[in-house]
């Protein structure tokens, strides 16, 4: 049973948490396109700045005395999604509202986008400098370590705090963004208007609301995406600008438009990223007592050597794009 | 509008003699050689965004490659490398490379035979795993066998000039593949996949040890032009030397751009151009007149690669390094598109003209920052507040910033470029 509890705590635990990531950036990407109608790149600014708001919070709690049972970045999320929210209708306002006014077409958008990413990271590096910080600087990182001897295995199944709370709260919000888009009148409307702008129009929806709505859904998810991938590894200026890619990737996997597609694209990378480096004479090594010598298994054997673990998510992306271009839920193509 | 473009450079001229007044000359005539390696580069891209409406975003992987090629070809040859038992491995690798190839060509071609649909579907699949496996099984001792013995290839000591051909024609044949696979897509999705092959071609040529020393980085990588060093052997003084050298190299740059640009611009004005622009505008109407628009499509795509893989190849034997770890995506594909939107995309001119102006606005931001920030550091505390820290690697993220700020200024206020381009109505 060891090797099950090592393949668990291998790829299951950290393809769940990388999944959870991608799938909340993956989901404010989908929603922007199926409105807007452009790849928003500048989602990994939202997400790192998202994830510095929640830091200056932490650090503000510390310096008041306030300890708190569960990490100070858990409690301090909502108050940065907020602000997050506020900082991305502002980014719409500034930068991407009188483009759109203009009618520019949805390509000068996206470069617009890469001009907001670049002036957003550049700001960040401006005031915290290029190097890491960690929000487990006043508080331990608690980690869970559950005995499996009963199963008969020598190693414990480990997880840390942060990680546990951070698949409760990507699940809660799931549910909530799912309620809010089938139940709500908001929700039903932008639902709409990602189906067809000019119908939704006609038929008497407030489209600059939705689109309002679209950037304070996007902008808290961003947040609370950079905020939980800082928890998990370290805060720096380019924590999700290098991710963004395997963002995108899972967003079209699912089919840009496609919120739960998104979803199910951000878990399919994850897992994918963390299963193809995984070394799996680990898990087969009971086979050398049966196998030959001629056909002992070598010390690593793994699809992908560690270091393109990160190109997974290209090839896969490619693939997808080559096999079935609008994703899995078949997105939007327009 | 001729008028407009001349006081435009006229006024770009003044900026450098500015920049050379107050850097200093050897610091301005090693970015004027930069900015013509970029110069072609843009114009790489104002052949496939301003003319082809395609849109690349992988610019840095074709960077890599056209570094990785002068490399190649123009670092001195790794006696141990080829004495060893390397080349045989290596050639076995090849040959394992071949069979996974006409494996999963073999299993496209299966329903010849009359296997079809989801099994022939599977059985592509098992192809590629096999074919995978079977590469890897080859690759990797032949990878440890040269790191361990001979550190990595080496090169083959020919002149610089034929490493920069051929980082054109490895740029152009992965352009091909690169093109045959995305080409078909439309905007966002080709942005984005352009993205991640380049991101696949960064990855493998940084942990390619073996082949490109990787993070150890190789240098120095000899240059096509006598060195200062010559010049100095020559008895010059070491100021003449360096701007003796630097002039030969930034005349054989400009010699490459001239040519290049001459011959885009012929190929632009005549019925290819005009068939371009039909493409670009509407496709739809282009292929029913009867344009192969596909083929036309990967056609500039590789056009334009070329250039790319030439300007990489450019700058890497200019800096004399080739380090895989030292290119961004911001520094080496937003960069390069913040010249053409800022030139005027469809305008060789505008491309040229972009190019040098946002490369000086980005090596000079830098030191002006620098400069802003030591001035309020100074002001802040006369009046008694605390200085501001780290002024140095501050002012180095400024330069991002202040790309970011010039992107979106002219977008919002010049969205065709300082120089547009100019469509000839008379035809």
């Amino acid at each position: 049973m060891t090797e099950l509890v090592f393949f668990i705590n291998q790829v299951v635990i950290a393809g769940a948490v990388l999944g959870c990531i991608y799938a909340l950036g993956a989901v404010g990407i989908t929603l922007i396109f199926g409105i807007l109608r452009f790849a928003h790149f500048a989602h990994s600014e939202l997400m790192t700045s998202g994830a510095f708001f929640a830091f200056m919070l932490a650090a503000l709690f510390a310096s008041w005395g306030i300890v708190t049972p569960i990490p100070t970045g858990f409690v301090v999320l909502p108050l940065a999604m907020v602000m997050s929210a506020i900082f991305a209708l502002g980014i719409d306002k500034g930068f991407y509202a009188p483009l759109r006014k203009r009618g520019a077409k949805p390509v000068i958008l996206l470069i617009a986008s890469i001009g907001v990413t670049l002036m957003v990271q550049g700001l960040i590096r401006l005031f915290f400098g290029a190097g890491s910080y960690s929000f487990f600087e006043t508080e331990t990182k608690d980690v869970f370590r559950i005995d499996t001897s009963f199963l008969g295995s020598t190693r414990p199944l480990v997880i840390t705090e942060p990680q546990l709370l951070m698949i409760v709260v990507t699940v809660i919000s799931v549910l909530a963004l799912h309620l809010f888009l089938t139940r709500s009148r908001l929700g039903k409307a932008m639902r709409a208007m990602a189906d067809n702008a000019d119908l939704a129009q006609v038929s008497g929806i407030n489209t600059a609301l939705v689109v309002r709505v679209t950037w304070v859904v996007a902008g808290a998810l961003a947040c609370m995406a950079g905020t939980m991938l800082a928890l998990d590894v370290t805060l720096k200026p380019d924590l999700a600008f290098n991710i963004i890619i395997p963002i995108f990737a899972a967003a079209i996997v699912g089919g840009l438009g496609q919120a739960y597609g998104a979803i199910a694209g951000g878990l399919l990378i994850g897992f994918a990223e963390s299963l193809a480096v995984f070394n799996w004479t680990m898990v087969l090594r009971p086979l050398n007592a049966v196998l030959p010598e001629w056909a002992q298994l070598p010390a690593t054997l793994a699809l992908v050597p560690t270091e393109y673990k990160l190109t997974v998510a290209f090839v896969i992306l490619v693939v997808v794009l080559l096999v079935r271009p609008t994703g899995i839920f078949k997105g939007a193509s327009s | 509008m001729i008028r407009r473009s001349l006081s435009l450079f006229a006024g770009l001229f003044v900026l450098i003699l500015v920049v050379g007044w107050l850097m200093g000359l050897p610091f301005t005539s090693s970015r004027l050689v930069e900015a013509a390696a970029y110069a072609l580069i843009a114009l790489g891209l104002n052949i496939q965004w301003g003319y082809g409406g395609l849109f690349n975003f992988g610019i840095m992987g074709f960077l890599m490659l056209g570094g990785f090629a002068v490399t190649f070809m123009s670092y001195p040859v790794n006696a141990e490398f080829w004495g060893g038992d390397g080349p045989m491995l290596l050639g076995r690798a090849l040959l394992a490379f071949a069979l996974g190839v006409l494996l999963v060509l073999a299993a496209r071609r299966s329903d010849r035979i009359g296997i079809t649909g989801r099994w022939k579907a599977t059985l592509v699949v098992l192809a590629w795993f096999v074919g995978y496996c079977v590469y890897r099984s080859q690759i990797d001792p032949a990878a440890a066998y040269i790191e361990a013995n001979a550190g990595f290839v080496g090169g083959l000591g020919l002149n610089a000039v034929f490493g920069w051909i051929f980082g054109g024609i490895l740029a152009a044949g992965v352009a091909y593949i690169v093109g045959k696979i995305a080409l078909g897509l439309r905007t966002d999705y080709l942005a984005i996949a352009t993205i991640g092959i380049s991101e696949i071609i960064r990855a493998l040529i940084k942990n390619m040890d073996w082949l490109t020393r990787g993070t150890l980085t190789v240098s120095p990588i000899p240059w096509p032009t006598p060195l200062p060093q010559d010049y100095q052997a020559g008895g010059a003084d070491q100021v003449t030397a360096l701007l003796l050298a630097r002039g030969g190299y930034l005349a054989l740059a400009i010699v490459v751009l001239g040519l290049a640009m001459w011959l885009v611009s012929r190929a632009y004005s005549g019925p290819w151009g005009r068939m371009m622009r039909a493409i670009r505008d509407n496709h739809i109407a282009a292929a029913s007149m009867g344009k192969d628009v596909k083929s036309r499509q990967l056609e500039i795509f590789i056009f334009g690669s070329v250039l790319m893989g030439i300007g990489g190849a450019m700058l890497v034997s200019f800096t004399q390094i080739f380090d895989p770890s030292s290119y961004q995506p911001i520094n080496h594909t937003f960069l390069i598109w913040v010249m053409i939107i800022v030139g005027g995309a469809g305008n060789n001119w505008g491309a040229v003209f972009g190019a040098v102006l946002i490369w000086l606005v980005w090596v000079v931001s830098e030191p002006v920052a620098k400069a802003i920030f030591e001035t309020i550091s100074y002001w802040s505390t006369t009046v008694g507040w605390s200085e501001i820290p780290d002024i140095e690697s501050r002012s180095a993220q400024m330069r991002v910033f202040v790309l970011g700020l010039v992107i979106t200024i002219a977008l919002r206020y010049a969205p065709k470029g300082l120089i547009p381009e100019r469509v000839r109505q008379d035809a």
